[in-house]
């Protein structure tokens, strides 16, 4: 999903650095105003920011024979919300920017919106949606993290199609044209983040419960049903 | 008493994991592809759209100088975050064994 470095021609990469500047500045906000009330939420926001940094390091084979990686923002959507996940998303963007010549310092506005903002955001309401609807709590992460893999890789072909219109048929077909790269290669490395972020999420339920509670991620009554289901 | 999840949402994540890996596998044996970055394909649907005529206004102020340098950094990025995970998965583990030896400092079992 990286538009790369001084592909997005004037005014659209200036466009989403005014969308994405704003969200990630609240961002920051909210995640000291959440590390001064609640200490140990800090250990789960450094994993939650880790799990960005394995699986956008990842470039994996898909189906359709070329290479893309996984995004790990569901993790973060999940248990911190997308303002704060958008602020570790920008972390992994400037590192691969600058180090990687991945993505790049004028399109960052742009990645940060697709993969840090519009990923999760979907991510995040899927989640709560799922739970609200009384689906199985690791279900509901698996449904959450591939959807927001899938949204992220559909909001860049949406940013690509507005910056390059068709000459024929204009933002439509060369939507079409760029979801043909990015959102059929993306849905079996979706579905893979899916479970693994699934099993994460497992593991910090098994620790963290108690912080999870306390943060409203999860419910008492989850928890239970995981309880008996094994018991 | 050990609060234990079982072990299926492993053998369903491992199931999934196969099942790509089998995907590639098929993929790759019986159709030639180049396994070109995405990212780098996007660059050339913006080359058909535009005719060609569209050129980066902004260059990238480092690009690693081979392949093996660039893997480097990438393997970087994944080691570093596999650490943190590592860390305070580990770390909490301890924290809840050794809560868990305080409150029951002294159960059946010791002779």
């Amino acid at each position: 999903m990286h538009i790369m470095e001084g592909f997005l021609p004037h005014p659209w990469w200036e466009i989403w650095f005014a969308l994405s500047l704003p969200v990630v500045a609240f961002g920051v906000y909210k995640m000291n105003l959440m590390i001064k009330e609640n200490r140990e939420t800090l250990p789960l926001l450094a994993v939650a920011g880790a799990f960005v940094f394995v699986l956008s390091s990842l470039k994996l084979p898909s189906v359709t024979g070329s290479c893309s990686h996984p995004t790990g923002t569901g993790m973060g959507a999940i248990i911190f919300g997308p303002w704060i996940t958008s602020v570790l998303a920008v972390i992994v963007l400037v590192y691969q920017a600058i180090f990687l010549a991945h993505g790049g310092l004028t399109t960052l506005g742009a990645n940060t919106f697709s993969m840090g903002i519009a990923g999760p955001l979907v991510g995040y309401l899927v989640y709560k949606a799922a739970s609200r609807a009384g689906l199985h709590l690791y279900l509901a992460v698996f449904l959450a993290a591939t959807l927001a893999d899938w949204a992220t890789y559909l909001v860049t072909s949406i940013q690509l199609a507005l910056a390059f219109p068709a000459a024929s048929g204009g933002v439509p077909v060369s939507f079409e044209a760029f979801a043909a790269v990015f959102a059929i290669t993306q849905v079996p490395l979706a579905i893979v983040e899916g479970a693994v972020t699934a099993l994460m999420f497992k593991y910090i339920v098994q620790l963290r419960s108690d912080v999870l509670l306390r943060m409203n991620v999860v419910s008492q009554k989850a928890i239970k049903r995981l309880q008996e289901a094994v018991a | 008493m050990k609060k234990e999840f079982g072990m299926k949402l492993e053998l369903i994540t491992l199931g999934v994991i196969v099942l790509f890996i089998a995907a590639f596998a098929y993929v790759s044996g019986s159709q030639n592809h180049e396994w070109g970055g995405a990212d780098g394909q996007a660059e050339g649907v913006i080359s058909d759209l535009t005719g060609g005529t569209y050129t980066p206004w902004f260059q990238s102020i480092y690009q690693p100088p081979s392949g093996e340098i660039e893997s480097l950094l990438f393997a970087l990025q994944a080691a570093i975050g596999s650490l943190i995970i590592g860390y305070f998965l580990g770390y909490y583990r301890a924290l809840a064994r050794a809560k868990a030896a305080a409150t029951v400092p002294e159960q059946k079992g010791d002779a």
